[in-house]
């Protein structure tokens, strides 16, 4: 059967059988390989993507089922070249170590970021339960989701302040967080 | 307790500390925020084909027959091949990481539940695994030896009757210390305790299972072989002997691994069947073990039944301690672990105290399980020493009614005593544990915990308070005592400086996530004053580094760490001379200050590093006898092991209506001797401590009475999320190790070592009302609640 | 890792559809709303279909929740996070947030849905126990529009087995809605995301401070334990109190039978069955009572 949906911005169309999942699709087909797997059942959340915005465990949806919809993966998580304050926020407080549930981890955290600029710690914890790491024992990513919180909320405070003054030279840079990445 | 940090700004970027240890950020993180790591199961390689594996449903059969027919006639299939057709090639059995063989492909009976039994390649993983519905293998179901302890019965089932003259179930008998010293001790002691504690049998479950993608170029007779390895350059030597292909026509590639934690240094039958697969085929093949797989037939950890015994003087003073101990190894020896040491490091279970005598038994026994024994952060066996001497040490704390931590006060090993040889035979490198101890109990406000447990006991509320105190033995190890199949257990370390000052670096040991592409930058940076941001960590490439065993026990900075130290001082050896040519003084009257060489008493003549490198490539006379280049390598062989140590301190409240437990607080108080990356250091704690609660709590791969694993996925075997840890609480102090180049010590393991202990004395502190003693791992809601009922029973 | 067997993928874009192609393709197909049960049976090859209709395009007609005066509807492709995150849900049974916040984890619960988690009919099933416990009905539309209404208690009709007919669909799910309700859910589990080792839920209305109905719910237990109808008898008419809620969880303890596995001893089951019928019943009173 033949399925076209949009990923990371960009239309997609391919020939695939009806049992491809959706983990598949991206890995093997698009080659997109940011996304991994862990598991056959659903419970480890390495395979986290964006179905219509929202985190799926992209092991148990069918690439079918996400036909006609919008995907995101971890590739389309920087904007522009420019990374995402949560990808920021990984690296300050050292939110990963192998790497391998970070994908899945950063989506759901910038969805999380998304409905509630500013979670507490349990709320952080609550939203990335679904999701097993190994190395980190949590705390970091945490903490990484947090920067992100903080550093958004002063960036988007910097917005209003150099709104108010009218200086339109530096409304152009105040989306960047501090500390970020080049 | 559970507030949120934010890192202190002080570390805010790498360039406030270029040079050096310190908390910088991490070199590899980049590629992985960005979803550009590289796992094996990225690799696409053109026309490659996919492998699946048949795996026994049972847990004890003899094959009777194969039909491979209908498997070979489904869409897709390239091949299918059994044990029989691996037999022709001599390529059915395999030699372990503990000199016992293992079957690639089952030929004459299955072994263990999940055991490989035949593989399919296909076109693409959809019709792999469809093939493997149609493979019809015939069984005769035997009678399996599921409890250890009944293994060696007479007349239990004999597992391996591969071996010759083998008659039953015995896989080796290993004995430490003094049996009559100690029997001696133990006869005058005021106090003895005995009590039976079991290890249960865990698995690491990396979150990258298992893979390999082999590719054989037929015209180069060259084999690339990406698996997912901790030891790549110890497994291309082994599959050279296996496989016999010449050892330099054999590339192991060890790209981004998903998480070690020891299940990835085993060789398993998948990696060789993927390299027959690609043989045959003449096509590159990959294969990835599902979760399934990987929680069945992958490296295991514990299973060790044993019995602690303790003999004190009334006032608390520890004199002998006693063990004996049952080793399930399932069906094949397949531990990891030096030749010499059977039980790894289990001989450290004397722990932290300075006692007069010791002694250990330990018989291990073939079961119908999967092979293994080594895994999961254990350091080597050191996870059961160490949760043995710390449940042992409660046990006589509740039976003198002496304070647990009192208690290890008391008997800490003294400062003055290192280098102390332990009753076991150990060499303590050094050790100043009194104040690590303080600083755990000052950090956890000790004094007022116990006054608050004190308090809800009166109110019939459940609170905790547990102690554990290390120490670990790792870095192995000495050539002259370890060594694995015959490879001494040393690594080599190659600094290649470019004429610009940029450098290479390149490591036989490899990353799981440890962050050696950072951390190693910054141990020659601080030697060599190159910036680690201008130095290029290479691993995980048999051609591109040189020979070395591999990461694991914790031994990459301990074995790895000091060669990385030592190749960059041979380069700035080099550098000096080259500097003395060009300041034209001699090389005595120069002095180092990091990054640049400076005559005495003249600080205006200098020349930096970069100079030098540029110098040594340039146009222009160097000194005499000095080669071009400046670049070195060594192979560093350990002296000793280093002994970090740590004091944990864990708090947990349990429902009295329901027995749920709940980690309320951690601290952790580690010394690993010189840290290079505190921000590193702490994120393995951190991790260490979550597999700790794992263990003590929920994870176990609990068998039936048939041998079916009951722990096959990710569904029945629990692995800790956010919401079942704390936010943990660290602290160090730091006693350096006297032989390692930079002091340091390992620390990837200790958490793992450390916490379990610590939350099992917590739970059965909170549980001292009802009487209890000891409760066994994993103390889940069920099991705690039958100890509160006084009917604790062993998981197995 | 594991993949399912070929099959052929459908996509109905509304119920009459759906069942029409149910209808067309026979007991082969099998439809599909999350996933998140069946795809991993499926994957280890637990179960195999030679269709499947995937009918998520039925949210827009079958995602919402509905206060009315005499009863709460609530469309069958529902998603947890909706329930969850309902306010109207929350204000009139708290008892659904209680259980879906314990029910799997955040993101399988951005994609399972109300109907798929009662159709599944694992009896280890957290809302299957809510909705009995609520006196729901379920509306069950077969060809030709044609619906039924079938009581909760006869909507499972074995373990994994329901009352929906081959070519029909569950559709909705009705809650009647009586003055003086509170209502809660409580779960034992080994670790966040985990199955019940024990649930419990319980509904009470009050009037004047005495009961005039109660009813509560077990999962994981064995059969027949969704509803316990001597908790009812017990505790209509009387004032609530820590002597009656005693009693009743001593019936409930009696009313189960646990097996013992990997998540608890049958003995450890029974406990948290009186333990957690108690502690429910305490908070659906605390709240009727607010």
């Amino acid at each position: 059967m033949q399925v076209t949906m949009t990923v990371n911005d960009v239309e997609v169309t391919r020939e695939i059988e009806g049992r491809l999942l959706l983990v598949h699709f991206l890995r093997d087909v698009l080659g997109l390989t940011g996304t991994h797997w862990g598991c056959d059942t659903s419970n480890c959340g390495t395979c986290v993507v964006w179905l219509d915005g929202e985190p799926v465990k992209s092991c148990t949806v069918l690439a079918a089922m996400a036909g006609g919809h919008e995907v995101r993966t971890v590739e389309g998580l920087a904007r522009g070249g420019e990374l995402d304050p949560v990808q920021q926020g990984f690296m300050q407080c050292h939110g990963l170590q192998c790497g391998f549930c970070t994908p899945g981890m950063m989506m759901t955290a910038r969805a999380l970021l998304d409905r509630n600029p500013d979670p507490t710690e349990a709320e952080i914890r609550e939203a990335i339960s679904g999701q097993i790491c190994r190395c980190t024992g949590y705390a970091t990513i945490v903490r990484s989701v947090r920067w992100a919180a903080v550093h958004e909320a002063a960036a988007a405070a910097q917005v209003t302040e150099t709104t108010e003054s009218d200086d339109a030279g530096e409304i152009a840079n105040a989306g960047q967080p501090a500390g970020s990445l080049s | 307790m559970t507030t949120v940090h934010e890192r202190p700004d002080t570390f805010h970027d790498n360039d406030q500390k270029p040079v050096g240890h310190g908390r910088m950020l991490r070199k590899e993180d980049p590629r992985f925020l960005r979803g550009r790591g590289r796992y094996v199961d990225d690799v696409q390689l053109p026309g490659m084909l996919h492998l699946a594996i048949l795996r026994a449903p049972v847990a004890h059969a003899r094959i009777l027959g194969i039909d491979t027919s209908a498997a070979e006639a489904s869409p897709g299939v390239k091949a299918v091949v059994t044990g029989a057709m691996l037999a022709e090639q001599n390529l059915a059995w395999m030699p372990t990481l503990s000199n016992d063989v293992q079957a690639v492909l089952a030929t004459d009976k299955v072994r263990f539940q999940g055991q490989e039994v035949a593989f399919v390649v296909a076109d693409d993983r959809y019709a792999a695994r469809d093939a493997l519905e149609l493979i019809d293998v015939e069984y005769d179901v035997l009678d399996p030896v599921v409890d250890a302890r009944r293994a060696l019965e007479p007349g239990a089932p004999l597992i391996r009757d591969d071996l010759e003259g083998k008659t039953n179930n015995h896989c080796f008998d290993w004995e430490t210390g003094d049996e009559a010293a100690t029997e001696a001790v133990f006869g005058r002691a005021d106090v003895v305790v005995s009590q039976d504690i079991v290890y249960p049998r865990v698995h690491p479950a990396p979150m990258e299972t298992c893979g390999a993608v082999a590719d054989f170029d037929a015209v180069e007779g060259k084999l690339r072989l990406w698996s997912t390895t901790q030891a790549p350059h110890a497994h291309r030597t082994l599959y050279a002997i296996v496989a016999g292909i010449p050892e330099h026509k054999i590339q192991v590639i060890s790209p981004d691994i998903g998480g070690g934690f020891g299940n990835k240094v085993p060789i398993y039958p998948g990696y060789v069947c993927a390299i027959v697969a690609t043989i045959v085929t003449g096509k590159p093949v990959k294969w990835m073990e599902d979760r399934s797989e990987n929680l069945v037939s992958t490296g295991f950890a514990r299973d060790y039944i044993m019995r602690g015994e303790i003999a004190a003087t009334l006032d608390g003073r520890i004199l002998a301690i006693r063990t004996n101990v049952l080793a399930d190894h399932g069906a094949f020896n397949g531990t990891a672990a030096p030749v010499k040491y059977p039980a790894g490091f289990f001989g450290v279970f004397t722990g932290s105290y300075d006692i007069e005598a010791a002694y250990c038994r330990m018989t291990a026994v073939y079961t119908n399980k999967a092979p293994g024994g080594v895994a999961y952060a254990c350091s080597f066996r050191i996870t059961e020493a160490v949760y043995l001497v710390e449940r042992i040490v409660d046990c006589l704390a509740d039976e003198l009614g002496m304070d647990p931590a009192e208690l290890r006060l008391k008997n800490f090993i003294r400062p003055e005593q290192f280098p102390y040889t332990t009753k076991t035979g150990w060499v303590y490198d050094s050790g100043n544990y009194e104040p690590t101890m303080r600083l755990a109990m000052d950090m956890a406000g000790y004094d007022a915990l116990r006054r608050e447990q004190e308090e809800k006991r009166a109110r019939g509320e459940l609170m905790g308070i547990g102690i554990a105190f290390f120490t670990e033995a790792v870095g192995a190890g000495p050539r002259k005592d370890m060594d694995i199949l015959g490879l001494g257990m040393a690594d080599g370390c190659e600094l290649r400086v470019h004429p610009t000052g940029k450098a290479v670096v390149r490591l036989s040991v490899q990353s799981q996530g440890q962050g050696h592409e950072t951390t190693f930058a910054q141990i020659v940076a601080e030697e060599i004053g190159i910036p680690p941001a201008d130095i290029d960590v290479v691993h995980g490439d048999t051609d591109n580094t040189p020979f070395g065993l591999g990461t694991y026990g914790s031994r990459s900075t301990p074995v790895s760490g000091a060669a990385a130290a030592l190749v960059a001082r041979k380069v700035r050896d080099k550098a000096r001379i080259i500097a003395s040519g060009m300041l034209e003084v001699s090389v005595a009257d120069l002095e180092w200050e990091k990054g640049a060489f400076l005559v005495k008493g003249d600080p205006g003549k200098t020349v930096t590093i970069q100079e030098i490198a540029l110098r040594a490539h340039g146009a222009g006379d160097l000194p005499e006898g000095i080669e071009g280049g400046l670049e070195s390598q060594i192979c560093y062989n350990p002296s000793n092991l280093t002994y970090p140590h740590g004091a944990y301190i864990c708090v947990v409240d349990v429902d009295p209506g329901t027995a749920q437990v709940k980690v309320r607080r951690f601290i952790a108080v580690d010394d690993c001797g010189t840290r290079i990356n505190p921000m590193i250091i702490e994120g393995q704690v951190h991790g260490g401590l979550t597999d700790g609660v794992g263990m003590a709590l929920m994870e176990m791969i609990a068998f039936d009475e048939d041998g079916n694993c009951l722990g096959a996925s990710l569904m029945d075997y629990l692995i800790p999320t956010a919401l079942e840890v704390p936010d943990w609480e660290t602290g160090f102090t730091v006693t350096p190790s006297p032989h390692h180049p930079i002091g340091a010590k390992g620390v990837g393991e200790s958490a793992t070592v450390g916490s379990p202990p610590a939350i099992v004395n917590a739970v059965v502190d909170a549980l001292k009302p009802f009487g209890v003693r000891h409760a066994d791992m994993p103390l889940t809601p069920s099991r705690v609640w039958d100890a509160m009922r006084g009917n604790a029973r062993p998981p197995v | 890792m594991q993949v399912p067997a070929p099959f052929e993928y459908e996509r109905a874009t509304t119920v009459d559809q759906a069942i029409g192609l149910l209808e067309r393709l026979g007991s082969g197909a099998r439809l599909v709303a999350g996933g998140h049960s069946l795809l991993p049976m499926m994957k280890l090859r637990l179960a195999n279909f030679d269709y499947l209709i995937d009918i998520n395009d039925l949210h827009t007609e079958l995602g919402y929740i509905r206060p009315g005066p005499d009863e709460l509807r609530i469309g069958a492709l529902t998603r947890h996070r909706e329930l969850l995150e309902s306010a109207e849900l929350a204000a009139a049974f708290p008892i659904f947030a209680d259980a879906e916040r314990v029910i799997a984890d955040p993101v399988v619960r951005n994609r399972g849905t109300l109907g798929g988690s009662l159709c599944q009919a694992d009896p280890s099933e957290d809302l299957s126990a809510v909705c009995t416990t609520l006196d729901a009905s379920c509306v069950i539309r077969g060809p030709g529009g044609a619906e039924r209404v079938v009581p909760m208690e006869e909507f499972h009709v074995g373990p994994y087995e329901t009352a929906v007919g081959d070519a029909e669909i569950l559709v909705e799910i009705r809650l009647p809605v009586r003055p003086g309700g509170g209502s809660a859910y409580e779960k034992v589990e080994r670790r966040a995301g985990d199955w019940a080792v024990v649930s419990a839920g319980a509904a009470v209305w009050l009037d004047g401070g005495v009961v005039v109905d109660a009813r509560a719910g077990l999962a994981a237990v064995g059969p027949n334990t969704t509803g316990i109808p001597g908790i009812s008898a017990l505790l209509r008419g009387r004032q609530p109190s820590e002597d009656l809620l005693e009693q009743a969880g001593a019936i409930a303890a009696r009313s189960c039978d646990p097996v013992s596995d990997q998540r608890g001893s049958a003995d450890y089951k029974r406990h948290l069955a009186a333990e957690l019928t108690r502690r429910a019943l305490r908070r659906a009173v605390e709240r009727a009572r607010s």
